[in-house]
């Protein structure tokens, strides 16, 4: 079965350079541009987030505890997605194994054995019916989920996404149908579900790309990824063309995640710092970090209100961030080995996180 | 790779960086005062209803113990 590659771009073809477009000259107007950048920006930079969030109310105590532990996998939890009806979980983990649970009973409901170890990647069909991982294999496949518990899964696997490096991250687009993939290559890709063909490729990135996420369906067709090249970059799903570019952390950025607006999105990074990024702004509005926090970030998630920044560290913690204030309300423990993976569920009653100890916990 | 076209496959990269960061200098931006006044409105408005941050009686959350029912 073929894929379709994006084509070579048709400069390469080109033997002849125009004159005036020496490579000392283009290397000129590139920093030229990137000072006007800066400038453009800093005019802007009037205030800080917390000083115009001073007059807000701060946040009182918050008590919450772990309410359920899913246990299961025999090793590390890389992945977990939550479906949409606000109760059932797909994870994956470094055992090859994907599991998908019922998080109120704590009962599995599917398991699927991929051919490859490390899965780090996984994610429900907003339909419910389907889950997409993906890892060492350098693939995102789709596995309908069957009524039929004797039913082997799979055999009804279908293969999506082709990438020439691990794959670190997928999502479906607001459909079943299209499927958005991040990998080890360096690139993001669009692809048709049905089909397996590549509908957009995102180049832009340096090196490994680790995270995306798709911006809240009112905002438009863009989604944000993070790399290991420390950038985080917005893009336009149509054009392929990245739109935004943020080159703030000291370290690998490993998840971002859209504020429920869609007006600004949050990252974390090896750093040990998540930070807020406000896009209309254009810059960095709002660092969440500590002295005491030197391990690095491996997830976040924001609460339904966007006041909650959930941050997973690779110092088995979770800490709980007020976003405007930029101060920790909470941390919390229990996971007996790194958090890998974070989401908060659809309707906001609860967030799960997943963990190298091999166990997934669910917190409210 | 010939010279020839390592200076060239240069050059296309440092095109592309140019186009890229036009494109970039481009978009329009606001004040962080504004963006934050914005920010900070969707939280207030939304607040009510963010069951994490409001904290949410057991009877409402699924996930909180509740007593346990037999089924006979």
């Amino acid at each position: 079965r073929k894929y379709m590659r994006s084509p070579p771009t048709p400069e390469m073809a080109t033997q002849e350079v125009p004159l005036n477009e020496t490579l000392a000259h283009l290397k000129t107007e590139s920093e030229t541009l990137k000072s006007k950048l800066e400038e453009e920006r800093a005019k802007l930079h009037d205030v800080e987030l917390h000083q115009v969030a001073e007059k807000v109310e701060g946040l009182g105590q918050f008590v919450m505890k772990t309410r359920r532990t899913l246990k299961g996998h025999g090793n590390k939890v890389l992945c977990m997605d939550w479906c949409k009806d606000k109760r059932r979980i797909v994870s994956s983990s470094q055992d090859g194994k994907v599991i998908v649970w019922d998080a109120f009973t704590t009962n599995k409901e599917h398991a699927v054995t991929m051919p490859c170890t490390w899965v780090m990647a996984c994610a429900y069909a907003p339909s419910g019916c389907a889950v997409a991982c993906g890892g060492l294999d350098n693939k995102c496949s789709v596995y309908p989920l069957s009524l039929d518990k004797n039913e082997n899964l799979a055999a009804k696997k279908k293969s999506v996404a082709m990438h020439t490096n691990y794959l670190s991250a997928c999502s479906f687009t607001n459909s079943d149908m299209q499927i958005l993939t991040s990998s080890g290559d360096g690139t993001c890709a669009l692809w048709d579900v049905e089909s397996g063909q590549l509908l957009q490729s995102f180049h832009g990135h340096a090196a490994d790309v680790l995270c995306l996420d798709l911006a809240p369906s009112e905002t438009g067709n863009t989604f944000v990824s993070g790399g290991c090249d420390k950038k985080a970059n917005v893009w336009d799903m149509r054009s392929g063309q990245c739109i935004q570019s943020f080159e703030t952390h000291e370290s690998d950025i490993n998840s971002v995640r859209y504020y429920p607006s869609g007006d600004a999105f949050a990252s974390g990074s090896d750093d040990a710092t998540c930070r807020l990024y406000d896009l209309r702004a254009d810059r960095e509005v709002a660092i969440y970090s500590k002295d005491s926090i030197i391990f690095g970030v491996s997830s976040v998630d924001f609460s339904l209100s966007g006041r909650l920044l959930f941050g997973g560290y690779n110092d088995y913690t979770i800490n709980v961030w007020d976003v405007l204030k930029g101060t920790r309300v909470s941390i919390l423990f229990g996971h007996e080995n790194r958090v890998s993976t974070l989401r908060v569920s659809p309707d906001g009653t609860a967030f799960c996180t997943g963990s190298w100890d091999h166990t997934l916990r669910i917190w409210a | 790779m010939s010279s020839k076209m390592q200076s060239s496959s240069s050059i296309v990269q440092a095109r592309r960086t140019v186009q890229q960061l036009r494109i970039e200098a481009s978009i329009e931006r606001i004040k962080v005062s504004k963006a934050s006044s914005e920010l900070m409105r969707y939280c207030g408005e939304h607040a009510k209803n963010d069951p994490l941050l409001m904290g949410i009686p057991a009877s409402e959350n699924p996930f909180k113990d509740k007593k346990p029912c037999t089924v006979l």
